[in-house]
Protein backbone atom coordinates (compact mmCIF):
# COMPACT_ATOMS: atom_id res chain seq x y z
CA UNK A 1 0.00 0.00 0.00
CA UNK A 2 1.52 3.32 -0.99
CA UNK A 3 1.80 6.11 1.54
CA UNK A 4 -0.19 9.27 1.00
CA UNK A 5 -0.17 12.72 2.57
CA UNK A 6 -3.42 11.88 4.29
CA UNK A 7 -1.65 9.29 6.43
CA UNK A 8 -0.08 12.00 8.58
CA UNK A 9 -3.29 13.89 9.14
CA UNK A 10 -5.40 10.80 9.80
CA UNK A 11 -2.72 9.59 12.21
CA UNK A 12 -2.81 12.93 14.02
CA UNK A 13 -6.61 12.82 14.18
CA UNK A 14 -6.63 9.31 15.65
CA UNK A 15 -3.91 10.30 18.13
CA UNK A 16 -5.94 13.33 19.25
CA UNK A 17 -9.01 11.12 19.72
CA UNK A 18 -7.10 8.51 21.71
CA UNK A 19 -5.47 11.22 23.80
CA UNK A 20 -8.93 12.63 24.58
CA UNK A 21 -10.14 9.16 25.65
CA UNK A 22 -7.06 8.73 27.86
CA UNK A 23 -7.67 12.16 29.37
CA UNK A 24 -11.25 11.17 30.19
CA UNK A 25 -10.19 7.85 31.71
CA UNK A 26 -7.25 9.14 33.73
CA UNK A 27 -8.03 12.72 34.64
CA UNK A 28 -11.84 12.75 34.76
CA UNK A 29 -12.49 9.22 36.00
CA UNK A 30 -9.25 8.38 37.82
CA UNK A 31 -8.71 4.93 36.37
CA UNK A 32 -5.31 4.48 38.00
CA UNK A 33 -6.31 4.79 41.63
CA UNK A 34 -9.38 2.61 41.15
CA UNK A 35 -8.03 -0.51 39.51
CA UNK A 36 -4.49 -1.18 40.54
CA UNK A 37 -5.14 -2.11 44.15
CA UNK A 38 -5.96 -5.63 45.19
CA UNK A 39 -8.80 -6.08 47.61
CA UNK A 40 -9.86 -8.73 50.07
CA UNK A 41 -13.49 -9.54 50.65
CA UNK A 42 -15.24 -9.74 53.98
CA UNK A 43 -18.96 -9.97 54.58
CA UNK A 44 -21.23 -8.59 57.25
CA UNK A 45 -24.91 -8.89 58.14
CA UNK A 46 -26.99 -5.85 58.95
CA UNK A 47 -30.53 -5.70 60.34
CA UNK A 48 -31.24 -2.71 58.13
CA UNK A 49 -28.97 -1.06 55.57
CA UNK A 50 -31.15 2.00 54.95
CA UNK A 51 -30.10 3.59 51.68
CA UNK A 52 -26.70 1.92 51.30
CA UNK A 53 -25.82 1.13 47.68
CA UNK A 54 -23.22 -1.02 45.94
CA UNK A 55 -19.97 0.90 45.35
CA UNK A 56 -20.56 3.04 48.43
CA UNK A 57 -17.38 3.93 50.29
CA UNK A 58 -16.05 2.06 53.32
CA UNK A 59 -14.26 4.53 55.56
CA UNK A 60 -12.18 4.24 58.67
CA UNK A 61 -11.37 7.45 60.54
CA UNK A 62 -12.75 9.27 57.48
CA UNK A 63 -10.28 7.68 55.06
CA UNK A 64 -11.65 5.54 52.24
CA UNK A 65 -10.34 2.00 52.79
CA UNK A 66 -12.61 0.04 50.46
CA UNK A 67 -15.94 -0.21 48.67
CA UNK A 68 -19.22 -2.03 49.11
CA UNK A 69 -19.15 -4.75 46.44
CA UNK A 70 -22.59 -6.31 46.66
CA UNK A 71 -25.73 -6.29 48.76
CA UNK A 72 -28.01 -9.30 49.02
CA UNK A 73 -30.87 -10.48 51.23
CA UNK A 74 -30.36 -13.53 53.43
CA UNK A 75 -33.74 -15.26 53.77
CA UNK A 76 -32.55 -17.54 56.59
CA UNK A 77 -31.82 -14.82 59.11
CA UNK A 78 -33.86 -12.10 57.31
CA UNK A 79 -30.91 -9.76 57.31
CA UNK A 80 -29.03 -7.86 54.63
CA UNK A 81 -25.80 -9.54 53.55
CA UNK A 82 -23.23 -6.92 52.56
CA UNK A 83 -19.94 -7.89 50.90
CA UNK A 84 -17.12 -5.40 51.36
CA UNK A 85 -13.89 -5.15 49.37
CA UNK A 86 -11.16 -3.73 51.58
CA UNK A 87 -7.81 -2.51 50.20
CA UNK A 88 -5.23 -5.16 50.96
CA UNK A 89 -2.73 -2.61 52.27
CA UNK A 90 -5.02 -1.97 55.25
CA UNK A 91 -5.47 -4.66 57.92
CA UNK A 92 -8.18 -4.55 60.57
CA UNK A 93 -8.57 -6.58 63.80
CA UNK A 94 -11.09 -9.43 63.73
CA UNK A 95 -13.44 -7.78 66.23
CA UNK A 96 -13.78 -4.53 64.26
CA UNK A 97 -17.16 -2.88 64.35
CA UNK A 98 -19.16 -1.71 61.29
CA UNK A 99 -21.64 1.16 61.31
CA UNK A 100 -23.77 2.58 58.52
CA UNK A 101 -23.29 6.34 58.59
CA UNK A 102 -24.44 9.28 56.49
CA UNK A 103 -22.11 11.94 55.12
CA UNK A 104 -23.72 15.25 55.96
CA UNK A 105 -27.43 15.76 56.51
CA UNK A 106 -28.56 14.70 53.02
CA UNK A 107 -25.41 12.97 51.79
CA UNK A 108 -25.07 9.40 50.71
CA UNK A 109 -24.56 6.56 53.12
CA UNK A 110 -21.26 4.79 53.74
CA UNK A 111 -19.89 2.16 56.08
CA UNK A 112 -17.64 3.26 58.91
CA UNK A 113 -15.13 0.78 60.32
CA UNK A 114 -14.09 1.12 63.98
CA UNK A 115 -11.00 -0.93 64.65
CA UNK A 116 -11.26 -3.43 67.51
CA UNK A 117 -8.58 -4.75 69.82
CA UNK A 118 -8.15 -8.36 68.66
CA UNK A 119 -4.60 -9.45 67.86
CA UNK A 120 -5.67 -11.43 64.80
CA UNK A 121 -6.54 -9.52 61.63
CA UNK A 122 -9.43 -9.98 59.22
CA UNK A 123 -8.63 -12.19 56.25
CA UNK A 124 -10.53 -12.79 53.01
CA UNK A 125 -13.83 -14.58 53.55
CA UNK A 126 -14.31 -13.53 57.17
CA UNK A 127 -17.63 -12.37 58.52
CA UNK A 128 -17.80 -9.35 60.75
CA UNK A 129 -20.13 -10.01 63.70
CA UNK A 130 -20.70 -6.66 65.37
CA UNK A 131 -22.63 -4.34 63.10
CA UNK A 132 -24.86 -1.36 63.67
CA UNK A 133 -27.78 -0.67 61.37
CA UNK A 134 -28.59 2.49 59.53
CA UNK A 135 -30.66 5.06 61.36
CA UNK A 136 -34.16 5.06 59.89
CA UNK A 137 -35.92 8.37 60.32
CA UNK A 138 -39.41 6.85 60.75
CA UNK A 139 -38.21 4.66 63.64
CA UNK A 140 -36.65 7.65 65.35
CA UNK A 141 -39.86 9.66 65.02
CA UNK A 142 -42.07 6.85 66.29
CA UNK A 143 -39.75 6.29 69.26
CA UNK A 144 -39.92 9.97 70.02
CA UNK A 145 -43.74 9.97 69.79
CA UNK A 146 -44.07 6.91 72.03
CA UNK A 147 -41.83 8.41 74.67
CA UNK A 148 -43.87 11.63 74.51
CA UNK A 149 -47.11 9.67 74.93
CA UNK A 150 -45.63 7.72 77.83
CA UNK A 151 -44.61 10.98 79.51
CA UNK A 152 -48.14 12.33 79.15
CA UNK A 153 -49.68 9.18 80.72
CA UNK A 154 -47.32 9.30 83.68
CA UNK A 155 -47.99 12.96 84.40
CA UNK A 156 -50.43 13.14 87.40
CA UNK A 157 -52.86 15.82 86.18
CA UNK A 158 -52.37 15.00 82.46
CA UNK A 159 -55.25 15.90 80.23
CA UNK A 160 -56.90 13.13 78.22
CA UNK A 161 -54.08 11.63 76.17
CA UNK A 162 -54.83 11.09 72.53
CA UNK A 163 -54.54 7.36 72.33
CA UNK B 1 -54.16 7.88 -3.24
CA UNK B 2 -56.70 7.64 -0.48
CA UNK B 3 -56.52 5.89 2.81
CA UNK B 4 -59.83 3.99 2.63
CA UNK B 5 -59.32 2.11 -0.64
CA UNK B 6 -57.87 -1.32 0.14
CA UNK B 7 -55.63 -1.32 -2.91
CA UNK B 8 -54.00 2.00 -1.90
CA UNK B 9 -53.48 0.87 1.68
CA UNK B 10 -51.94 -2.33 0.39
CA UNK B 11 -49.63 -0.43 -1.96
CA UNK B 12 -48.49 1.92 0.79
CA UNK B 13 -47.78 -0.99 3.16
CA UNK B 14 -45.87 -2.84 0.47
CA UNK B 15 -43.78 0.25 -0.29
CA UNK B 16 -42.92 0.72 3.37
CA UNK B 17 -41.93 -2.92 3.71
CA UNK B 18 -39.82 -2.72 0.57
CA UNK B 19 -38.04 0.39 1.91
CA UNK B 20 -37.29 -1.37 5.18
CA UNK B 21 -36.06 -4.40 3.26
CA UNK B 22 -33.77 -2.31 1.02
CA UNK B 23 -32.38 -0.57 4.10
CA UNK B 24 -31.76 -3.79 6.00
CA UNK B 25 -30.13 -5.45 2.99
CA UNK B 26 -27.83 -2.46 2.46
CA UNK B 27 -26.93 -2.49 6.16
CA UNK B 28 -25.96 -6.17 6.09
CA UNK B 29 -23.92 -5.69 2.93
CA UNK B 30 -22.05 -2.78 4.56
CA UNK B 31 -21.35 -4.83 7.69
CA UNK B 32 -20.27 -7.82 5.60
CA UNK B 33 -17.82 -5.66 3.63
CA UNK B 34 -15.77 -4.84 6.74
CA UNK B 35 -13.16 -7.36 5.69
CA UNK B 36 -12.84 -5.88 2.20
CA UNK B 37 -12.47 -2.41 3.76
CA UNK B 38 -9.69 -3.59 6.07
CA UNK B 39 -7.84 -5.11 3.11
CA UNK B 40 -7.97 -1.82 1.22
CA UNK B 41 -7.62 0.46 4.22
CA UNK B 42 -6.43 3.36 2.06
CA UNK B 43 -10.04 4.01 1.01
CA UNK B 44 -11.21 4.13 4.63
CA UNK B 45 -8.25 6.32 5.57
CA UNK B 46 -9.12 8.93 2.94
CA UNK B 47 -12.71 8.96 4.20
CA UNK B 48 -11.58 9.31 7.85
CA UNK B 49 -9.50 12.26 6.68
CA UNK B 50 -12.53 13.80 5.00
CA UNK B 51 -15.07 13.05 7.76
CA UNK B 52 -12.85 13.32 10.83
CA UNK B 53 -10.15 15.91 10.31
CA UNK B 54 -12.49 18.42 8.75
CA UNK B 55 -15.08 17.96 11.51
CA UNK B 56 -12.52 18.38 14.29
CA UNK B 57 -12.72 22.18 14.36
CA UNK B 58 -16.49 22.44 14.69
CA UNK B 59 -16.55 19.65 17.31
CA UNK B 60 -13.78 21.21 19.40
CA UNK B 61 -15.28 24.70 19.29
CA UNK B 62 -18.77 23.45 20.16
CA UNK B 63 -17.37 21.35 23.01
CA UNK B 64 -15.48 24.32 24.39
CA UNK B 65 -18.56 26.55 24.39
CA UNK B 66 -20.83 23.89 25.84
CA UNK B 67 -18.25 23.40 28.60
CA UNK B 68 -18.25 27.17 29.25
CA UNK B 69 -22.05 27.30 29.45
CA UNK B 70 -22.29 24.23 31.68
CA UNK B 71 -19.72 25.78 34.00
CA UNK B 72 -21.60 29.07 34.27
CA UNK B 73 -25.09 27.61 34.62
CA UNK B 74 -23.98 24.86 36.99
CA UNK B 75 -22.19 27.36 39.20
CA UNK B 76 -25.32 29.52 39.39
CA UNK B 77 -27.39 26.62 40.77
CA UNK B 78 -24.76 24.86 42.87
CA UNK B 79 -23.68 28.06 44.58
CA UNK B 80 -27.17 28.40 46.12
CA UNK B 81 -26.63 25.13 47.95
CA UNK B 82 -23.07 25.98 48.89
CA UNK B 83 -21.57 23.15 46.88
CA UNK B 84 -19.81 24.89 44.02
CA UNK B 85 -16.95 22.38 44.37
CA UNK B 86 -19.25 19.78 42.79
CA UNK B 87 -19.07 21.79 39.55
CA UNK B 88 -16.40 19.47 38.15
CA UNK B 89 -18.59 16.44 38.71
CA UNK B 90 -21.62 18.14 37.18
CA UNK B 91 -19.76 19.25 34.06
CA UNK B 92 -17.99 15.92 33.56
CA UNK B 93 -21.03 13.71 34.12
CA UNK B 94 -23.39 15.69 31.92
CA UNK B 95 -20.81 15.87 29.14
CA UNK B 96 -19.58 12.29 29.23
CA UNK B 97 -22.98 10.65 29.64
CA UNK B 98 -25.30 12.73 27.47
CA UNK B 99 -24.19 15.94 25.87
CA UNK B 100 -21.02 14.83 24.14
CA UNK B 101 -22.44 11.75 22.37
CA UNK B 102 -25.69 13.46 21.35
CA UNK B 103 -24.38 16.87 20.30
CA UNK B 104 -21.41 15.36 18.46
CA UNK B 105 -23.74 13.01 16.59
CA UNK B 106 -26.06 15.88 15.65
CA UNK B 107 -23.14 18.01 14.47
CA UNK B 108 -21.69 15.02 12.63
CA UNK B 109 -25.02 14.47 10.87
CA UNK B 110 -25.05 18.10 9.78
CA UNK B 111 -21.37 18.42 8.89
CA UNK B 112 -20.49 14.98 7.47
CA UNK B 113 -23.78 13.13 6.90
CA UNK B 114 -25.14 15.71 4.49
CA UNK B 115 -21.97 15.69 2.41
CA UNK B 116 -22.09 11.89 2.22
CA UNK B 117 -25.70 11.96 1.06
CA UNK B 118 -25.10 14.68 -1.51
CA UNK B 119 -21.96 12.97 -2.84
CA UNK B 120 -23.60 9.59 -3.27
CA UNK B 121 -26.85 11.07 -4.55
CA UNK B 122 -24.96 13.00 -7.22
CA UNK B 123 -22.93 9.94 -8.13
CA UNK B 124 -26.21 8.12 -8.60
CA UNK B 125 -27.74 11.00 -10.59
CA UNK B 126 -24.65 11.11 -12.80
CA UNK B 127 -24.94 7.35 -13.28
CA UNK B 128 -21.45 6.81 -11.92
CA UNK B 129 -22.71 4.00 -9.72
CA UNK B 130 -24.32 2.26 -12.70
CA UNK B 131 -21.09 2.73 -14.66
CA UNK B 132 -19.13 1.02 -11.90
CA UNK B 133 -21.58 -1.87 -11.93
CA UNK B 134 -21.08 -2.16 -15.70
CA UNK B 135 -17.35 -2.53 -15.03
CA UNK B 136 -18.09 -5.30 -12.53
CA UNK B 137 -17.07 -3.10 -9.58
CA UNK B 138 -19.47 -3.37 -6.67
CA UNK B 139 -20.36 0.26 -5.78
CA UNK B 140 -21.44 -0.78 -2.27
CA UNK B 141 -18.04 -2.30 -1.59
CA UNK B 142 -16.00 0.36 -3.40
CA UNK B 143 -17.90 3.56 -2.48
CA UNK B 144 -20.34 3.00 0.39
CA UNK B 145 -18.57 0.59 2.73
CA UNK B 146 -15.37 2.68 3.20
CA UNK B 147 -17.50 5.72 4.01
CA UNK B 148 -19.62 3.69 6.42
CA UNK B 149 -16.73 2.28 8.42
CA UNK B 150 -14.89 5.60 8.36
CA UNK B 151 -17.96 7.22 9.95
CA UNK B 152 -18.24 4.46 12.56
CA UNK B 153 -14.56 4.89 13.49
CA UNK B 154 -14.64 8.69 13.41
CA UNK B 155 -17.65 9.56 15.56
CA UNK B 156 -16.42 7.96 18.84
CA UNK B 157 -13.10 9.78 18.47
CA UNK B 158 -14.87 13.07 17.82
CA UNK B 159 -17.09 12.44 20.86
CA UNK B 160 -14.06 11.86 23.07
CA UNK B 161 -12.52 15.11 21.82
CA UNK B 162 -15.83 16.89 22.51
CA UNK B 163 -15.94 15.60 26.11
CA UNK B 164 -12.31 16.39 26.83
CA UNK B 165 -12.48 19.91 25.39
CA UNK B 166 -15.79 20.51 27.20
CA UNK B 167 -14.31 19.48 30.55
CA UNK B 168 -11.37 21.82 29.93
CA UNK B 169 -13.90 24.56 29.08
CA UNK B 170 -15.72 23.92 32.35
CA UNK B 171 -12.38 24.11 34.16
CA UNK B 172 -11.56 27.45 32.50
CA UNK B 173 -14.84 28.90 33.77
CA UNK B 174 -14.68 27.31 37.21
CA UNK B 175 -11.07 27.75 38.27
CA UNK B 176 -9.50 30.87 36.72
CA UNK B 177 -12.74 32.87 36.26
CA UNK B 178 -14.94 31.99 39.24
CA UNK B 179 -12.27 30.84 41.66
CA UNK B 180 -13.35 27.31 42.56
CA UNK B 181 -10.44 25.40 44.05
CA UNK B 182 -8.69 23.45 41.30
CA UNK B 183 -7.90 20.45 43.51
CA UNK B 184 -11.47 19.95 44.69
CA UNK B 185 -12.76 20.52 41.13
CA UNK B 186 -10.75 17.53 39.89
CA UNK B 187 -11.16 15.34 42.98
CA UNK B 188 -14.96 15.76 43.00
CA UNK B 189 -14.95 14.86 39.31
CA UNK B 190 -12.82 11.79 39.90
CA UNK B 191 -15.02 10.76 42.81
CA UNK B 192 -18.21 10.97 40.78
CA UNK B 193 -17.21 9.71 37.32
CA UNK B 194 -16.72 5.98 36.83
CA UNK B 195 -14.51 4.70 34.01
CA UNK B 196 -16.79 1.89 32.84
CA UNK B 197 -20.29 2.96 33.75
CA UNK B 198 -19.90 6.62 32.67
CA UNK B 199 -17.03 6.99 30.20
CA UNK B 200 -17.52 3.49 28.78
CA UNK B 201 -21.25 3.89 28.30
CA UNK B 202 -20.63 7.25 26.61
CA UNK B 203 -18.29 5.52 24.17
CA UNK B 204 -20.87 2.77 23.50
CA UNK B 205 -23.47 5.45 22.80
CA UNK B 206 -21.18 7.23 20.37
CA UNK B 207 -20.46 3.98 18.50
CA UNK B 208 -24.20 3.29 18.17
CA UNK B 209 -24.76 6.86 16.94
CA UNK B 210 -21.90 6.44 14.49
CA UNK B 211 -23.66 3.43 12.97
CA UNK B 212 -27.04 5.21 12.91
CA UNK B 213 -25.92 8.55 11.44
CA UNK B 214 -23.56 7.18 8.81
CA UNK B 215 -25.99 4.48 7.72
CA UNK B 216 -28.85 6.98 7.44
CA UNK B 217 -26.73 9.30 5.32
CA UNK B 218 -25.59 6.52 2.99
CA UNK B 219 -29.06 5.00 2.65
CA UNK B 220 -30.65 8.35 1.82
CA UNK B 221 -28.00 9.02 -0.81
CA UNK B 222 -28.23 5.54 -2.27
CA UNK B 223 -32.03 5.55 -2.48
CA UNK B 224 -32.31 9.19 -3.67
CA UNK B 225 -34.27 10.07 -6.79
CA UNK B 226 -31.58 10.71 -9.43
CA UNK B 227 -32.66 14.32 -10.00
CA UNK B 228 -31.52 17.65 -8.50
CA UNK B 229 -34.70 17.83 -6.37
CA UNK B 230 -34.26 14.21 -5.34
CA UNK B 231 -30.73 14.84 -4.07
CA UNK B 232 -31.74 17.98 -2.21
CA UNK B 233 -34.69 16.16 -0.64
CA UNK B 234 -32.45 13.26 0.34
CA UNK B 235 -29.97 15.64 2.00
CA UNK B 236 -32.74 17.26 4.03
CA UNK B 237 -34.09 13.86 5.00
CA UNK B 238 -30.64 12.80 6.18
CA UNK B 239 -30.52 15.60 8.73
CA UNK B 240 -34.10 15.02 9.91
CA UNK B 241 -33.97 11.23 10.11
CA UNK B 242 -30.46 11.08 11.56
CA UNK B 243 -31.21 13.69 14.24
CA UNK B 244 -34.47 12.07 15.27
CA UNK B 245 -32.97 8.60 15.37
CA UNK B 246 -30.03 9.86 17.45
CA UNK B 247 -32.41 11.41 19.98
CA UNK B 248 -34.65 8.33 20.07
CA UNK B 249 -31.73 5.92 20.37
CA UNK B 250 -30.27 8.12 23.10
CA UNK B 251 -33.44 7.78 25.14
CA UNK B 252 -33.47 3.99 24.72
CA UNK B 253 -29.76 3.64 25.54
CA UNK B 254 -30.05 5.91 28.57
CA UNK B 255 -33.03 3.93 29.83
CA UNK B 256 -31.02 0.72 29.45
CA UNK B 257 -27.76 2.03 30.93
CA UNK B 258 -28.63 4.45 33.68
CA UNK B 259 -32.06 3.46 35.00
CA UNK B 260 -32.33 1.74 38.40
Amino acid sequence: MQRSRNDVWVGLFVLIGVAALLFLALQAANLLSLNFQTRYRVSAKFDNIGGLKPRAAVKSAGVVVGRVESIAFDDKSFQALVTLGLDSRYAFPKDSNLKILTSGLLGEQYIGVEAGADEKNLVAGDTIKSTQSAVVLENLISQFLYSKAADNNNAPQGTASKK
Amino acid sequence: MSWYRPSDVGLATRRQLADIGHGARLFFRLVRDLGACLRRFGLVRDQIHFLGNYSLAIIAVSGLFIGFVLGLQGFNILQRYGSSEALGQLVALSLVRELAPVVSALLFAGRAGTSLTAEIGLMKAGEQLSAMEMMAVDPVRRILAPRFWAGVITLPLLTAVFSAVGILGGWIIAVPMIGVDSGSFWSQMQGGVDVWSDVGNGVIKSVVFGFAVTFTALLQGFEAQPTPEGVSRATTRTVVVASLSVLGLDFILTAMMFSI
